[in-house]
């Protein structure tokens, strides 16, 4: 395995491993740049990852201290665990379900589509979607995304068949088994999906693609990157040009360890990343890395979130199969009749018995509860996931009363649902019901937002440096050798799963820091 | 309280108890103490593949009262139906040893004592309406808490509760549930190949 040294300062160091920080990895090394990885959390792999809800989740969710505050109800229900993402090598590739969609063109531009929005920080994004398409098309191949180049869609599971009947019943037009980075056959050495229903334990036949056995190998096998496992990083330096030239971090040890870099690429959830860039405050930089427009940190999207559960008088067993392979679209649009602006989607969703327990209603008990637990094997659900509004108050800061394990102050995070999200979720937990009602459902509930898997916007792109964090390529507005890589960057979060657009925004900014670095400007 | 249930470590250590008290053995009876005790009924998921029909549980603090008291809470709590109460005795089990900390103890014996203030004197002895109408007014109490925070862990994620309610866990060992009934609704017409191939 090939390593650096320590004090050279000709690596790139690119901070975290999933989707964004393990594609850049891999696509830098790809073109012969020298990458060092540094990865919070541990190695696992296809053999270490557990078919068990509770045990799978102490083995790679975020766990360190967090605090909450704001009216959202997540702050109520999981006050000490905001977000529901990864702390192991491939990130939240790890966890996420594979749902693979692309933004769409008037979702780039927000502020001019949905015109001025009270208590919203609403801004066009400086990308538009045709110039990202031809990196879309290459994150799909890449990925193996059904129902492009020509990869056939997954079977549809129980779940979806009744998602199906009932959206054919209310005059849906677009339902189907979904976009999915998840193999309907074997592809590129890894196996098609055999069922198994834990997407989001990690997938123990590698058909679901993540980080951890794609871009990770492949880089490493080009001789140009190091990993660093268990390597947290507390503190990004700078020299007297105010240009960024070290990454200073914890090991395996809790030894403080200190990395040269010729440039940093920030890729650690939008949580910890905005915290990170927070914590690199110096007398050059007093509120933080790139933070000359006071946004670091702020607009911090989640997406509309909830879920519809449904009992039937039929058995279902929507747990076997592919967690997220079937997806209504039809609601993914700017129509303001329905009294908010963007649009959101409907998408298959199952859990076992110890997490339906856990989330069906977080602090219920009863009549209610007994009842869906009951008929477990009759139940079916769905995810809905929307477009959030930008909020400058919506905001992760460093929470200086509480600190973590290496002594560090914890991030807060920060979150009132505006209006629109409310009007919003309102009508997609009508319409969820009603798509079950039309499919003979005995009885539904409405679930609560889970803490956020997408978590968005902390540090994000703007055509104004006044208004936003980094350019359209991810490169901060103040420091030219810092790049921010994750789902930080996202102007605003559009109606779908962001993965998709995370690897595509990773593979467009790998293109432009080689070329940066051919003309010397890096 | 639902903070709780995202403390893995402490989940993990759960786990490892409820399992441990599985089976209930012999050897429980050997301490003192109260032992919660029961019988599987005939033709159960549960009965037929548990070893024995008959279960105990067997506490380190609770005495006999409390350990009855706090069984029938759980299942107030979260009524269920038909459920054996060898699932809530795991519960009961994981409380006796929070209990072991003599701030919950003390928690405990006051929420316990309240129920019965609110049902005559005898909480246990009361109707079921009774008995839920004492529980909605004790619902701002450490005691309610603790067993609401318990339960959604202790009574829902153990081999037990997967055979009642019907999840079967695990499938990788199984080759997963491509050739087992991923797609084997058979009560509504299946979708159109275009929105759902056929498996490969």
């Amino acid at each position: 395995m090939t390593t650096f040294d320590k004090d050279d300062s000709s690596v790139i160091v690119v901070i975290g491993t999933g989707a964004g920080g393990g594609t850049l990895c891999n696509e830098l090394a790809q073109k012969g740049i020298r990458v060092v990885g540094l990865e919070a959390g541990a190695q696992q792999s296809m053999n270490s990852y557990v078919n068990d809800e509770w045990k799978s989740f102490g083995q790679l969710a975020w766990l360190d201290k967090r605090t909450t505050s704001g009216s959202w109800r997540v702050a109520k229900d999981f006050a000490g665990l905001p977000a529901w993402i990864c702390k192991t090598v491939g990130g939240t590739t790890t966890h996420w379900a594979g749902a693979s969609l692309r933004l769409k063109d008037y979702e780039f531009r927000a502020k001019t589509e949905y015109g001025d929005i009270d208590g919203a920080n609403l801004l066009d994004w400086p990308i538009t979607l045709s110039e990202l398409e031809p990196y879309y098309s290459r994150a799909e191949y890449k990925m193996g995304v059904t129902r492009t180049h020509g990869i056939p869609g997954l079977p549809g599971n129980n779940n979806f068949k009744i998602m199906y009947e009932g959206a054919k019943k209310l005059g849906y037009r677009n339902c189907h088994t979904g976009r999915m980075s998840v193999n309907s056959r074997a592809r590129q050495g890894r196996t098609k999906c055999l069922q198994l229903g834990f997407c989001f334990q990690g997938c123990k036949t590698g058909a679901k693609w993540s980080t951890l056995y794609t871009e990770i190998p492949a880089a490493e096998a080009t001789g140009n990157f190091e990993l660093r496992t268990q390597s947290h990083v507390s503190r990004i330096e700078h020299d007297s040009s105010g240009k960024v030239n070290a990454v200073v971090y914890f090991d395996a040890d809790g030894n403080e360890q200190r990395q040269q870099a010729r440039a940093v690429c920030v890729a650690g959830n939008s949580i910890e990343t905005p915290r990170l860039l927070q914590m690199s405050d110096s007398s050059l930089y007093p509120d933080g890395l790139a933070n000359s427009s006071g946004q670091v940190g702020r607009n911090y999207m989640r997406h509309m979130t909830g879920s519809v559960f449904a009992a039937f008088e039929d058995p279902v067993h929507f747990y076997r199969g592919t967690t997220m392979a079937g997806i209504i679209t039809d609601e993914a649009r700017n129509d303001t009749r329905r009294g908010f602006v963007g649009g959101y989607e409907l998408e298959t969703l199952a859990l076992g018995l110890p997490f339906m327990a856990a989330f069906i209603n977080p602090g219920s008990w009863g009549e209610e509860f007994g009842y869906f637990m009951d008929n477990y094997t009759r139940l079916a659900g769905m995810w809905l996931v929307g477009e959030d509004m930008p909020r400058e108050s919506n905001r992760i800061t460093l929470n200086t009363d509480e600190t973590d394990q290496y002594g560090m102050p914890v991030p807060n995070v920060h979150y009132d649902d505006h209006d629109n999200d409310i009007a919003m979720r309102n009508h997609a937990y009508q319409q969820g019901e009603q798509v079950y009602e039309a499919a003979g459902a005995v009885r539904t509930i409405r679930t609560p937002p889970f803490p956020s898997t997408h978590n968005l916007g902390t540090c994000r792109m703007s055509e104004d440096r006044s208004k936003g964090v980094c350019n359209g390529w991810g490169q901060t507005h103040d420091v030219s050798n810092l790049f921010i890589s994750d789902g930080s960057q996202f102007t605003t979060g559009g109606a779908e799963n962001p993965t998709l657009t995370i690897v595509t925004l990773a593979i467009r900014q790998a293109d432009y820091i080689a070329r940066q670095m051919l003309t010397d400007a890096l | 309280m639902n903070k709780n249930i995202f403390k893995l470590q402490e989940a993990n250590d759960l786990l490892a108890d409820i399992r441990s008290s599985i089976p209930l053995t012999r050897r429980e009876f050997l301490q003192g103490s109260a032992v919660l005790t029961g019988t599987l009924a005939l033709g159960t998921s549960l009965a037929m593949v548990s070893p024995s029909r008959v279960w105990a549980a067997q506490m380190s603090v609770l005495d006999d009262k409390q350990a009855r008291m706090l069984l029938r809470l759980t299942q107030v709590i979260f009524p269920h139906k038909d459920m054996p109460e060898a699932i809530n005795a795991l519960a009961v089990k994981d409380l006796d040893k929070s209990a072991e900390d003599k701030a919950i103890a003390e928690s405990f014996r006051e929420g316990l004592a309240a129920l019965d203030a609110n049902a005559s004197g005898d909480w246990l002895g009361a109707s079921a309406d009774e008995q839920l109408k004492a529980v909605e007014s004790i619902t701002d109490t450490g005691l309610f808490a603790a067993v609401k925070g318990q339960c959604i862990t202790s009574l829902y994620d153990n081999e037990l509760a997967y055979k009642h309610f019907g999840y079967e866990g695990e499938s990788f060992s199984k080759g997963g549930y491509l050739q087992r009934g991923f797609n084997d609704l058979s009560w509504l017409p299946d979708p159109p190949y275009v929105a759902s191939p056929a498996p490969r």
